[in-house]
Formats: C-alpha cells, sequence, structure tokens
C-alpha cells in the first residue's frame, strides 16, 4: 500500500495547512518557547563566586512551555475531525486505519520538527547572546553556547526530537480518548505530574525513580550539559522512556481505532 | 470603537418565571444528566486522593529510625514545632518572682565568607544577632523561655517561645549609646524592659509562660545565627555561612532567690568550626563586673519545618486538571452541538447564562474539592505517622484554611476554564490556556527550574499565586530564612494570592460575557 500511504499523507498534508489554527499553533510555539528561554537567560546570574547551572538547560526552558502547544497542535490533528465527525469522511478515503494515524503521524512530526528546529535555534541564539553578559563567562568556565560542542548539540538536537516525540504521545493519547480536552488533560497530566510529584517527594529512591519514569522528567535529561553524573537518567536514556511513552500512546490509540467506529 | 451601533437579537419575552434560580436549575440539569462530566468529577475527587497517599507513603523521615518510632532530628519548641535552640548561656537558678537586669556595652563579631566579600572573614554582625537577658526553663534545647535583647540591626526586641516577637525601641548598640535591659518574673508572667541610662525604663513587651516552674535558669546569652544566602543560581538552595558574636555586659544584678554563681553552657554544643577552634571559642571570660560573652546558633524556629499539608494536596494538581476539562466542556460542548443556541433562546439574558453556569461549575467542583481535600489530610497524616514521619502540629485553623483554600482554588480554577472556554469556544485551547497559566509557573517555581527571584514574580504575577493557600507554615520576620517557594514559601500572603487568581477569573468572565453578548453564537 505503497501509494496509499502516499495519498493520505498528501490528504494529511492538506488538512493540516488548510485548517486555520494550525500556522498560529506553530508561531505560538516558537514565539512561547523562545519568549520564555529569553526570560530564562535574562533572569539567571552566574556570581563571581561561581555557579552550577547549566547554560545550554536555561536556554532551552522554553522547551517546558512549547510542548504543551505542541500537544494541542497534535491533539487537534485527530480529536478535531472527531468533534466535526470529519473522521468518518477520512475512514471513507481511507479504509486502513492504521495508514491514517501513521499519514497523522508522519505529518505532524514533520510540521513539529521544523517548528521545533526554530524554536530551539532562537533558543540557544538567545542564551549565547544574552548569557556572557549574566556572568557566564570564559574566566568562570562557560565558554559562549556553540551547536559545534557535543552536548549542546545534543541538548538542541534532542530537544527538536524531544518535542517531535510529545507530538506523537499526544496524538496517540488523543486517538484513543477521541475528546479534545480530554486528550489535553491526559497529556499535561502525564507531562507536569510526574515531576511535581518528585519534588515533594521526600524519600530520594522514590523522587528519582519517579523522575525516571515520567515522560517530561526522563526526556528533558537529553538538556542537560553539566552534572551528568547527578542527572536520574542519562540524557539518551530518558529520551528513549519518553519513545517509549509514545509509542505506546500511539500503539493504544491505533488499536483502539480499529476495533471502534469512527 | 463602537459599542451602541450593533444590537444583538434579543427574544421579546423576558426570561421565564423563576429567572436566575430557574437558569441554575436548568444548568445543573445540564451537567448532572452527562455521564462523562460526572465521572469526570468523580475521577478529580479520586485522583486527588489517591496521588496524596502516594505522596505520603513515597515519603519516609529523613533519619533511619525503624519505623513508628519517630526520630530526634533536632529540638521541638513549646508549640511541638522544630526549633533551633542554640547560644552560649551564662546563668544562675532563679526561683519564684524575680528581676534580671544587665547593660550591654558593645556588639561585635564576625562573617564568614558573606555575599560583598565571598572569599574573605569580614568582622561585622548579622542583623538578627541576638545579645541579652533570657529567663528559661532549664539548658535544654526546645524549653520555654523569654527573652529581651539587643539586636545586630533590628533594635531592642523582646522574645518567648521561639515564634513570638515584639519590637522595642530601634538603634544598634555602640559603646557611647549602651542598653539596660530588664526582665521581671511574676507567676507564669514575664515583663520586658529597656533603658539608655538605667533610670528611665520604658517596657518592651509581656509574655505568658504557662507551667513554667518556680525553678528557672537565668542570665545573659549571646548568639549569632548563620549568614543566609539564597542561591541566585538555578537549584534555589540557600548557603549559610558560620557568623559569631561576642557582647560585653556589665552592671548584671538578679535579684530574687538566685542560688550559686555565674556558670557557662554552650546550649546545642559548640560548632567546632575552624574560627572557634584557632580564633575565638565560643564561652564566656569575667573581669571584675564586666562579662565578655561569645556565642553562635539562634534561638527560632526553622525555616525548612517540613511541608506534611502541602504534601497531602498534591494530587489536588491531578484534580485540578480534571476538573479544568470538565468545566471547559461545560461551554465549548454546548457550542460543538449547537445546544448553546437552544440555550440563549431558551433565557435571552447571555451574561445570566453565563453566571448559572459558573455558579453551577464551581459550586460541584468546590464540593467535590472540598469531600476529597477533608479526606486526604487526616488519611495522609496517619500514613505519614505509621511511616514514623514527626509532623509538624499546624494547628486547626490554618489546616481549616489549607483545605478550604485549596477546594476554593479548585473551584475558582474551574470557573476560570469555564470563561476561558466561552471566549475561545475551543476545547483544546482553554484546557491548555488554564492548566499552563496554573500550573507550570507553579512547576517551574517549586522545582528550582527558574532562579529564585523569577519563581518569586511568577508565583506574584501568574494565577499559580493561589496556591500560597496552601502554605501551612508561616515565614517570620523576626529571622532571616531561606523563605523560597522551593522550601514552600510564597511571595504573597495566602488570601493575597488566592485573590491574584479571583482577579484573572473575574477579568475573563468579564471578556466572556461581553463577547458573549456581542458575537452570534
Amino acid at each position: 500500500m505503497r501509494t496509499g500511504l502516499c495519498t493520505a499523507l498528501h490528504a494529511e498534508w492538506t488538512k493540516l495547512r488548510s485548517v486555520p489554527g494550525t500556522p498560529w499553533l506553530l508561531l505560538a510555539t516558537v514565539a512561547l518557547t523562545t519568549a520564555v528561554g529569553l526570560t530564562a537567560v535574562t533572569g539567571v546570574r552566574c556570581p563571581s563566586g561561581g555557579c552550577d547551572a547549566d547554560p545550554a538547560k536555561i536556554s532551552l526552558t522554553g522547551i517546558d512551555l512549547g510542548q504543551a502547544v505542541v500537544a494541542v497542535l497534535a491533539v487537534l490533528a485527530i480529536a478535531g475531525e472527531h468533534s466535526t465527525g470529519m473522521i468518518r469522511v477520512s475512514l471513507a478515503a481511507v479504509p486502513r486505519r492504521g495508514t491514517l494515524l501513521a499519514a497523522k503521524a508522519l505529518v505532524v512530526t514533520a510540521v513539529v520538527l521544523v517548528a521545533g528546529t526554530v524554536a530551539v535555534l532562537a533558543s540557544v541564539l538567545a542564551g549565547r547572546l544574552v548569557l556572557p553578559g549574566k556572568g557566564f563567562t570564559p574566566a568562570h568556565g562557560y565558554p559562549p553556547l556553540s551547536l559545534a560542542d557535543g552536548p549542546v548539540l545534543r541538548a538542541a538536537a534532542g530537544s527538536v526530537l524531544y518535542l517531535a516525540l510529545i507530538a506523537l504521545l499526544s496524538l496517540g493519547v488523543a486517538t484513543a480518548v477521541r475528546d479534545s480536552a480530554a486528550a489535553v488533560g491526559v497529556i499535561l497530566g502525564l507531562l507536569y505530574l510526574f515531576p511535581i510529584l518528585a519534588a515533594v517527594v521526600t524519600d530520594p529512591d522514590w523522587s528519582r525513580r519517579l523522575q525516571q519514569v515520567g515522560p517530561m522528567s526522563a526526556g528533558l535529561a537529553i538538556q542537560a550539559t553539566t552534572g551528568l553524573d547527578d542527572l536520574p537518567i542519562s540524557p539518551w536514556a530518558g529520551l528513549g522512556v519518553l519513545t517509549a511513552w509514545a509509542a505506546a500512546a500511539l500503539l493504544a490509540g491505533g488499536l483502539l481505532l480499529n476495533l471502534r467506529d469512527g | 470603537m463602537s459599542t451602541a451601533t450593533v444590537v444583538p437579537s434579543r427574544s421579546p419575552h423576558p426570561a421565564g418565571r423563576g429567572g436566575f434560580p430557574r437558569l441554575l436549575h436548568a444548568e445543573w440539569t445540564k451537567f448532572r444528566t452527562v455521564r462523562g462530566w460526572v465521572a469526570g468529577m468523580a475521577v478529580a475527587g479520586l485522583v486527588t486522593v489517591s496521588f496524596g497517599l502516594l505522596a505520603a507513603s513515597a515519603t519516609k523521615s529523613s533519619c533511619d529510625a525503624p519505623a513508628g518510632q519517630s526520630c530526634g532530628a533536632g529540638p521541638i519548641g513549646p508549640a511541638g514545632a522544630p526549633v533551633t535552640d542554640k547560644f552560649y548561656f551564662v546563668h544562675q537558678q532563679l526561683t519564684g518572682d524575680g528581676t534580671l537586669t544587665a547593660r550591654v556595652t558593645s556588639l561585635s563579631g564576625i562573617i564568614t565568607y558573606p555575599k560583598s566579600n565571598p572569599d574573605a572573614i569580614v568582622p561585622g554582625v548579622v542583623p538578627w544577632t541576638k545579645v541579652g537577658i533570657i529567663v528559661k526553663d532549664g539548658t535544654g534545647q526546645g524549653s520555654p523561655y523569654a527573652a529581651v535583647m539587643a539586636t545586630g540591626s533590628h533594635g531592642v526586641r523582646m522574645q518567648d517561645d521561639y515564634t513570638h516577637d515584639t519590637a522595642g525601641s530601634p538603634g544598634a548598640v555602640t559603646a557611647t549609646s549602651p542598653r539596660w535591659l530588664r526582665l521581671t518574673r511574676t507567676g507564669d508572667t514575664l515583663t520586658g524592659y529597656e533603658s539608655t541610662d538605667g533610670g528611665h525604663w520604658t517596657t518592651v513587651g509581656t509574655a505568658h509562660l504557662a507551667g513554667l516552674p518556680a525553678a528557672v535558669q537565668a542570665g545573659l546569652f549571646v548568639t549569632s545565627p548563620g549568614d543566609v544566602q539564597v542561591q541566585e543560581g538555578l537549584g534555589g538552595g540557600a548557603a549559610v555561612h558560620h557568623t559569631q558574636t561576642t557582647a560585653v555586659f556589665d552592671q548584671v544584678g538578679l535579684r530574687g532567690r538566685a542560688a550559686g554563681t555565674w556558670t557557662g553552657d554552650a546550649v546545642g554544643g559548640a560548632d567546632g568550626t575552624d574560627w572557634e577552634r584557632y580564633h575565638r571559642p565560643v564561652g564566656v571570660t569575667r573581669s571584675g563586673d564586666t562579662f565578655t560573652v561569645t556565642g553562635s546558633g539562634d534561638i527560632a524556629p526553622v525555616d525548612d519545618p517540613g511541608r506534611d499539608v502541602e504534601r497531602a494536596l498534591i494530587g489536588g494538581f491531578a484534580g485540578l486538571i480534571a476538573m479544568i476539562v470538565v468545566a471547559t466542556l461545560f461551554v465549548t460542548a454546548e457550542y460543538r452541538r449547537g445546544l448553546i443556541r437552544t440555550t440563549l433562546a431558551a433565557c435571552p439574558r447571555r451574561g445570566q447564562v453565563l453566571a448559572a453556569k459558573a455558579v453551577v461549575v464551581g459550586s460541584v467542583t468546590f464540593v467535590t474539592a472540598l469531600l476529597a481535600t477533608a479526606v486526604t489530610v487526616p488519611l495522609s497524616e496517619r500514613v505519614l505517622r505509621a511511616n514514623g514521619a514527626r509532623l509538624v502540629p499546624i494547628g486547626t485553623l490554618t489546616t481549616l484554611r489549607v483545605e478550604a483554600g485549596t477546594a476554593a482554588l479548585l473551584a475558582v480554577a474551574a470557573v476560570l476554564a469555564l470563561a476561558v472556554g466561552a471566549v475561545t469556544r475551543r476545547s483544546a485551547a482553554a484546557v491548555t490556556a488554564v492548566v499552563v497559566t496554573l500550573v507550570l509557573p507553579y512547576f517551574l517555581a517549586v522545582t528550582s527550574a527558574v532562579p529564585t527571584g523569577a519563581s518569586q514574580w511568577l508565583l506574584r504575577l501568574t494565577p499559580a499565586a493561589a496556591f500560597a493557600v496552601q502554605q501551612s507554615v508561616p515565614a517570620y520576620p523576626q529571622m532571616s530564612g531561606a523563605y523560597t517557594p522551593s522550601n514552600g514559601y510564597f511571595p504573597l500572603a495566602p488570601w493575597a494570592g488566592f485573590a491574584v487568581l479571583c482577579g484573572y477569573t473575574a477579568l475573563a468572565l468579564g471578556i466572556a460575557a461581553h463577547r458573549l453578548r456581542r458575537r452570534d453564537a
């Protein structure tokens, strides 16, 4: 069904780009991510006594907010069709439901990768320009942020991948839940509750375990460029945990889509 | 922008008999007959309880005491809360009523590695260094006391039982401007006086120490709290650097049934820092009637006493998200199904429709949340006790404020979600906007993902300020603590923070009512 997927891809791309919300959501992803990142780098300071801050992670703080917009975009890609009844037309046109979901996943991932790249590059640039004025100087052990630096490149590229995986997770959840409000509620709960719980639990083992399991706390380990030994989970393993969450959500969504009436 | 030219079409009939109550009844019927919404509320209540219990059971006390045994991490004050009680004490036993008088003529000391000069040990005293006279029930840590003191830069104070503080006259102690201090015991009442010349005395304050035994220890004390430096970088931690103060007393007099001679004791032990070892240990030297006393420590509440109630209510975040979803759907579902046209035809007063919806969703949320919090707090206390944790008593009124405040927070957040839903008419956007403005600032602040200063502004300006209603332990002005969001201290007072959320909600409701009137449904 090679042509099937191609046709479905084309159809999904047409749908996504012609929905008036899409450009705004992509713009919001870039704008909010960069704005929060810019606020974070302007607010931080590295005093003369030195500091143990992670400049790459600070610059990429905006991902915490940008991911919520990405989640909305991905949820609307499928739940929007359920609310309007469009899903029946889509399924009539592409009867293989797995193909439909795959096409949606590919299209959503592609636009999120583009928006995510712009957002991350803007954030890193903001950090590179602002942080040296805040005490993050070579004298304090902080060369200017540069993508030529291995860990910084990993943090930046990983953050883009992180956003794409959040989109896939959201698409899977929304396919399973069908209602956009409930889907967004479930996704934001999954993302934010694990780190909040981990912050209040005093048992260090439990706190670590929660951070290893949570999609956001594990996935964002990819942003760390200093203190890697103290991380609850290593950067790539953390992104692996998020990948597992996204795969599980897509699988559950795909199964339910196959089992249920549109 | 013209405002009066467009008049939306309205039914010529007035709203049916019964008016607003009828409308309320209609909205309540809508709410309770949608199974998904009722289920959503039930889920919200259940996750609030279960997440709270999960957090409690995943909490163990910091010491490794066997389960069921509390651990003696630090001294406990008369009110049952953990306290700091560490100072140098030059004392005599006093039995029954009596009067203790002393003059402080000099106050000096050292601060190690202050912020202004982080690589050096500089002479100076911290603002809340305390030197003066004290009457205390024995020399054990955490026992009841009353004291009159001169401080580093907060003038003369009278303090008792760790949390009570009364200001006397301002001004620093110097050789040319000494301070006379006097403490009089009459039964359980202690009265503090101060004077600049030893002739004219003014009352600073009184303290009632119920159950103070007849025999107490009375004398001179010196203590100097650590220099707290809240980290400007991430991590939100605070560094505390050692300080030490030396005070010179003379004109020391103890009237009453005093026994024995002046004895020096380091209550709570000495720090054993290098400065103490190689330069000046804590202690007392006496030459004639002049006592030179050196001390370090503090007599005060602690700034990180545990957040048992807040932890118990952490499930409120999960409940909050579920309630926001239901509240948003309560209005956006009407737009999706076109029911809103019927609703507005039945009641053309559109503002009233919005008000009725807000009342219904607010009340349902408040009742559900109140039930959940009232169940969670005592249950999680039992779990914590079974785990061997030592709970900080916070008083019934505070517990009630936290429980009802959390329920009110969830209710107002639900109304905010309703209003945002009415403005955007899009469920996903409304849910995301409300969850993100409420939960993300709190998350960034408590997990120290942003620097302390920025996190305090987040908790002043965003709707997340309302989580201040959950703060169970007050920040005491009479000490320099690490009062940061990551330690559980909010920059706004509980109800002031709550008012911020109410302000945002009122604004959103106003916009929603305006747009509902101006737009076609």
